[in-house]
This record gives structure tokens, sequence and C-alpha cells, in this order.
């Protein structure tokens, strides 16, 4: 894993690494991760245009607390080498391989990073990557790429892909991706990574939208990969805790605090000992809450 | 000669045309004399007439002020008609003082210039290839610009003393009684022709639709009217304003709107019997739509909402959410039709709106505007007038007006493409920072340190970070670098005045 503390991955905003516009207004929308694009949004005779544009982007605008990803192109295209090292030269937070379908890829990937860090003179391991899971193969090999590398945070499913790999489409219920959905998740919480649930393209059905972000928020899913600013409020919306689950973690946190000055080993309460579990989703939960502007500036409850 | 906001003014302009340089926002409570228009009495029954020629050759002569409006926009036929059949007709002189100008009209303006048929203009703005002729010193005298609200103050006061105005309407009677909401080429409110009709000394109605006597309601009212001709058409429709109103989807102006409606939500006006006036943008229309979600939240309705009005607006008053709209001008179909339905939908002259020198306008009223802007400076000055390259293309239209409201919100963009739009000085000062409050960007907002209450209120609102205007400026210039200066000439071919008539800034000639 390559971070110790947890950071809040629900929303990873796609943009596209050739429009200058887009790249520059990237920040303003509060994503948790910005996305740049060099591969599928950007043209064969734009490639090293928009690779010039991102790195110029990364060293001298600011994102503020987002995580700053570039989708890099494929292992076998003859932009990849470029890319890596330019996207490593400007410092870039994590390097995210479309069509991963085995844990050498990934451990290729961080080879050349690793390389690119030190002819920068860039503290080796700084740089972290993820993996774009498009395939049945990749589906399948899930476990051993979401553990391939300790600069791994996160695995994303990429349904398009994935599901003419599998002889269909999408569909409204999302039925066809249930297997792969859960199979990311789970290779994800066994390496202790992110995990991402794939694009929601169709801007003009905000109900499908929200049915499948309570689904994969239902699952378990760190957040989504998203193609407009537009759904950046909604996946939030979906993830914003309830009034009743703040409480509770409020009183989780405050017995967490009792038992730490009583010197006690042991968080009780109400007369029950609570699991490190319930701490667990408590601390998760008032992170959730600060984001979501849910608290007050002593950390009250702001009644709606 | 400087003023208060620091412009150098042409002193040699400003003696010879008996100009004071801008001081104040403050208007105060002088005594001041109207004047009133003359009247050739008559019955009323010789009024019609079918020749816009002979109307012309009959009312209008060398080194006279003639006006037209506006409202019929860009799908407008009456302007190019009548002013085709002065320069015909070899009249020399003309100071041209309509409400203001559009792009339709560009072409015939510039070639009644260039024939010496007009030789001064006084309007609210102009855009296109007029703006591009006068800034390269198409026009001997400088243009005077006026917001809506001074024009009609001027106008009161005798500064513009209009000879004859041409006025078109989508429906007349043989006397003249008239309205904006009926007819083919119809617009609505017919708030800035109100006062043409008033004042001037000779009006002309233009009209495609001549209807029965009497014709009610009647906006221009017989008393007022000295001819009436009919012409084939007095405007295209669809061109008049937007069909069907649609919302952005530009995320970056939904951020923006979103933020102005923060703003006005956690400000202490944001309570029952508030006031408001948007305007017209994209965003403009996404804050009514983010308010009136606000005002069902909350349980907050609007005393009023004025200004140019949209069918936006005039849902909300449909919805109750809007006691009454108080409408001088309507910007789509939506809005002009509801005028016609909706009783609590009241027609308001220029004068009413937002003239200074009164017993009380509107906007003396109006508790929340949100205005848009080219630049704005670092003492909150803002530009609606001059672009990037120091070429006119804009207008003050109400914009110097509304900013007396309470709560002043400049909503644009921190930068526009490879141009800042926040900078040190403002090309041309059209609204003075004093009347300006808060300034909403996509990055987030900057409020006016003379308003300490604003600052307090807003400084803690989610997700509103909150900037002073100079760091907005160095963010901005960090984004897109520093522009060389712009040359001008030292030639004058603009001068900009305030609300009560002094003189905010001027425009030189650019340098080609």
């Amino acid at each position: 894993m390559a971070e110790k503390e947890e950071r809040l991955r629900r929303t990873m905003m796609f943009v596209p690494g050739n429009n200058p516009a887009m790249v520059k207004d990237a920040g303003i929308y509060g994503a948790d991760s910005i996305m740049f694009d060099l591969e599928d949004a950007v043209s064969m005779a734009e490639k090293d245009a928009a690779r010039l544009l991102v790195y110029e982007a990364l060293k001298t605008q600011d994102y503020g607390n987002a995580e700053l990803v570039v989708r890099v192109n494929g292992l076998d295209t003859k932009y990849y080498a470029d890319d890596v090292k330019a996207m490593v030269k400007a410092g870039i937070d994590v390097i995210r391989l479309p069509k991963v379908e085995s844990a050498e890829m990934m451990k290729t990937l961080v080879k050349d990073v690793a390389a690119a860090e030190k002819e920068f003179g860039i503290p080796v391991g700084t740089t972290h990557v993820m993996a774009a899971i498009e395939s049945a193969k990749g589906v399948l090999n899930a476990p051993a790429i979401a553990a391939s590398s300790d600069r791994m945070i996160g695995v994303a499913l990429s349904a398009e892909d994935y599901t003419t790999d599998m002889k269909t489409h999408r569909y409204p219920d999302g039925a066809e991706l249930e297997f792969a959905r859960n199979m990311v998740l789970h290779a994800a919480r066994a390496a202790g990574i992110a995990a991402f649930d794939t694009v929601f393209t169709n801007m003009s059905d905000p109900e499908g939208f929200y049915r499948e972000t309570r689904h994969i928020h239902q699952l378990g899913f760190d957040g989504k990969s998203l193609v407009n600013p537009r759904q950046i409020a909604m996946v939030n919306s979906v993830y914003e805790p309830t009034k009743d689950e703040v409480i509770k973690a409020q009183k989780v946190i405050a017995a967490i605090e009792e038992a730490r000055i009583k010197g006690s080993g042991v968080i009780s309460m109400n007369g029950q000992m609570v699991d490190r579990p319930v701490v667990l989703r408590a601390q998760r939960v008032m992170k959730l809450a600060k984001v979501s502007n849910l608290l007050d500036e002593e950390g009250n409850y702001i009644e709606k | 000669m400087k003023n208060s906001v620091n412009r150098e003014l042409p002193a040699d302009l400003m003696e010879k045309l008996n100009y004071q340089g801008f001081e104040s926002t403050e208007i105060g409570h002088p005594e001041i004399q109207r004047v009133a228009p003359k009247v050739h009495v008559s019955t009323g029954d010789d009024k019609v007439v079918d020749s816009v020629a002979d109307v012309v050759k009959a009312t209008v002569k060398d080194g006279m002020t003639i006006s037209f409006h506006h409202h019929f926009r860009n799908g407008d036929f009456v302007f190019n008609q009548v002013m085709r059949a002065i320069i015909d007709a070899g009249i020399k002189n003309l100071t041209l003082a309509p409400s203001s100008l559009t792009g339709v009209m560009n072409d015939m303006v510039i070639e009644a210039i260039k024939a010496g048929t007009i030789t001064n203009i006084t309007s609210s703005g102009m855009r296109g290839s007029l703006g591009d002729f006068v800034s390269h010193g198409g026009l001997a005298n400088p243009v005077i610009f006026r917001s809506h609200g001074n024009r009609a103050r001027a106008i009161e006061h005798g500064d513009i003393k209009i000879d004859v105005a041409f006025l078109g309407v989508p429906n007349a009677d043989r006397l003249g009684n008239a309205n904006g909401m009926a007819g083919k080429a119809v617009f609505g409110s017919l708030g800035y022709a109100l006062m043409d009709a008033q004042y001037a000394n000779q009006v002309v109605l233009l009209t495609d639709n001549l209807v029965a006597y009497p014709n009610t309601p009647a906006s221009i009212k017989q008393t007022q009217v000295d001819y009436v001709v009919k012409v084939d058409q007095v405007g295209d429709p669809d061109k008049i304003g937007s069909g069907a109103t649609r919302f952005t989807k530009d995320p970056k102006e939904l951020k923006i709107a979103q933020t102005v409606n923060d703003v006005i939500v956690n400000s202490p006006y944001f309570k029952n019997g508030f006031s408001f006036q948007t305007g017209s943008g994209g965003a403009a229309l996404a804050v009514t739509r983010y308010l009136r979600q606000a005002m069902l939240d909350n349980q907050i309705k609007a005393s009023f909402a004025l200004g140019g009005i949209t069918k936006p607006t005039t849902d909300l008053l449909e919805e109750g959410l809007v006691d009454k709209v108080m409408d001088v001008q309507d910007f789509d179909k939506g809005a002009a039709a509801s005028m016609h339905a909706n009783p609590n939908q009241q027609e308001i002259d220029a004068s009413w709106y937002a003239d200074p020198d009164n017993k009380g306008a509107m906007v003396d009223q109006l508790d929340v505007a949100i205005l848009s802007a080219l630049e704005i400076d670092t003492h909150f000055n803002v530009n609606v007038m001059s672009g990037s390259d120091g070429v006119i293309r804009g207008a003050i239209g109400g914009h110097q007006d509304a900013a007396t409201a309470k709560l002043t919100i400049i909503s644009a963009p921190l930068v526009r493409g490879r141009l800042a739009t926040i900078v040190p000085e403002v090309t041309t000062v059209v609204t003075p920072g004093d009347s300006i409050d808060v300034v909403v960007t996509e990055y987030g907002i900057a409020i006016n340190p003379r308003r300490q209450d604003l600052v307090k209120a807003l400084s803690n609102v989610p997700g509103v970070p909150v900037y002073t205007i100079e760091e907005l400026q160095q963010l901005a210039e960090k984004k897109v670098g520093q522009p060389q200066p712009l040359e001008f000439t030292d030639r004058t071919v603009a001068l900009i005045e305030y609300r009560d008539g002094t003189i905010i800034d001027s425009i030189k000639a650019v340098k080609d």
C-alpha cells in the first residue's frame, strides 16, 4: 500500500489532456482526484501537444488539494515511454495505466517510473500508480494486479472495453458488470488500495447516474470515474453521511477520546466494548461529514 | 484633470461640453427642473401616413436630434427604413440619440456618419463594426455613453432634447395608442421608448399592425403621438429575443451561478420580501434557477424582480415566488408573452426604473443586483464597454443604475481564454468600485473591504473561498501572464457619463 493514511477518492474527474481551457479550469470543481487523459481523449496528431500541455499545467497551475492523476498511453504504444517520463518529471501524483491485464504490466510501469525518477532527481518511490482494468483477463487477474507494487493506490474498472470483451454492452441495471465490480473491489480491498467504478456517460439521465452511484456506494467502492464536472456534486451527495450516522460516529469518537484520557486500552460506549471496525467506520464517517460541509467549526452537526 | 476614480479626462472637451468629472455615487437631494415637449395641436384625425419618406420630410431638419428605441434588438426593421429615408433626403448634422444601438443598425449608422447625416451620437452602447469604426476615429465628435437611467435623466433635464422620435410598435390605432404586447413582432415592455414618447417634440410611430381605435392597453398614448406610419414589417419576431430559454450546461458558468446564489442566500438580504435584478446571460439565468430552489427550501418570497426580464423570472412570478415583476424590457418571447397575460408584471419606463434625479426610482429600492463585467480592477471598478483590444464593444445598459443596489454582485470568470477578467486597472471605468460589493468567479469571491458586514456574513460559507481582490487579480495574472499595455492616440472618441451626468471616463481612439 502506497500511503499510510487513507484519502477520500469519491470522484476522479476525466480531463482531456488536449483541451487547454478544461485543463486550466480542472481545479475549480472540487474533484477529489483529477485525471488528465493523454490516451483515448487525444487523437494521434495531438499526442505530443497534449503531453506538453499537461506537463506545463502541472508545473504552473494550482489544483489545490486534489490528487493529480494522468492516464498515459498504453504499454504497447509509441507514446507510452515519453508520457511516463514527462509526467514523472512534472511531479504527477499518480500514473494510471490503461488496459492492464497482468501484474507484469504494472511491474513494467513501476520499473519505468523508477528509472524516470532517478533520471530527473526525484526521490524514488514518490510517484504512485494505478491500474485500469478493461478486459476479462484483467478482471480475473485483478488480485495480482492490485498487489503488484507498493506504489499502487487503486484499481479502476473501465466498463466500455470490458463489456465489449464480454460480448455484451451496458444495460441500465448493470447486471453485466456485477462480477467485474465485485472482483475489482475485492482485489482492491485485499491489497488495501482504492477501488474506482467506471464512468457513466449519459448526462441526460441523472436518475440512472444516481441509481448506479448508490449501487457502487453500497458495494463499497471508494468512488467513481467521471466525465463531467456536473457529476461531482451528485456523487458527493450519495457519499454524504446521514445525520444519524454522523451523530453515532461522534459518540464513537467521544468514547475513543474518553478511553485515551483514562489511559484505557478498551473503548466502551453505553457499557459495550467498541470494536476496531466500528472505530474505523466512525472515523470515515467523520471525514466524509467534514468534506460534505455537515459540521460547523466546533465539529457539531449543522441542521439543514 | 482627474476625477475621483483617478481617470485623466480631456480638459478641452470637458470645458467645451460643460462637463464635470465624476465625484461620488451619492446623488443627494438637489432640486432640479424638468423640461416639457412642444405640442403641435391637433384633434388627431390626420395622423396616419403611408410613406416614411413623407414623414421624414415633414419632421426632420438639419441639426436636429432624432431617437429610436432598441426593443426590437437584432430583429429591428424600423431603424434602417427611417435612416435610409433621412440619408436619401440629404439631411445633415443630426444627433442620433437612441436608447441603444444593436448590430443590425451598424452598417446604416456608419453610412450615415460618412454621409454627414449623423455627426453626434449618444447611446447606451455599440458593438461590432460600429464600435470598430468609432474606436478608429470614424466619428468627429465623441460619442456620449449613458446608462438607461441616465438617459431618462438627461431627457428630463433637457441634456438630450429629442426633436423627433421614431418608435416602432407591433400595434397602434390611427391616433397612436400603442403597446408592445400584441401583433407579430412583439417585444413586451416599451420601457425605454416611453421616455421618447413623453419628451420628444414630435413622435412618429411606425407599425405593421393598424388596429381599431381606441387601442388598449395604451402604453404610448394618443396625446403624445404626431404621426402613425403604416409599414410592411416592423421587425423579425425570431430575432427580437431568444426563443425558448435554455439553461447553460457549461459547468464553469453553473459553478459561478451556484456561488452567486450562495452569496445571496448567506447575505443579510435574503429574507421575505427581498428584491432582485438578474440580467440575461447564461450564468444569470442559472442564478435564477438556483435562487428559485433556495427560495423554496427556505420558504422565502421576493417582493419584486426588476429590470430586463427573462422567462425564468416570469416563471417565478407564475409560481408565486415573486409578487411583482417590474419590467423595463423583455429578453425573450416567454417574458414578453407573460407581460400580456399577467397583471402582476408591470411595464415601467426608464425613469421609474432607474433615473437618479427622481422622487424615488425602482433601483433605489433594490436589494440584490447580479451584473456582468468585461473587466474588474482591484479598486472594484467595472468595465462593460471596451474590449481587451481597447475597442468599443459593449453597453452600459442598466449597469451603473442597478449597481446602486444594497448587494451588488459582479459575476464573471476569472479569465476568459487568454484574457484576465480581474486586472490591476480596467481599460475603461463604467461603474465605480464604490457601488460594487462582491465579485464572484469560478475560483472564489472577493468582497469590497468597504463592506465589513458582508465580509463577516460571507467568510465561512462552505465551498465559497474568500480572496482579496488583489489575490484574485494575481491568480488571474499567474494563469494568463501580463499583457502588453494597450496603445491609444490622443483623440477622444467617447465619453462615459456616470448616471448623474458627470464624466467617469473617456475612450481614446486605438492606435493602428
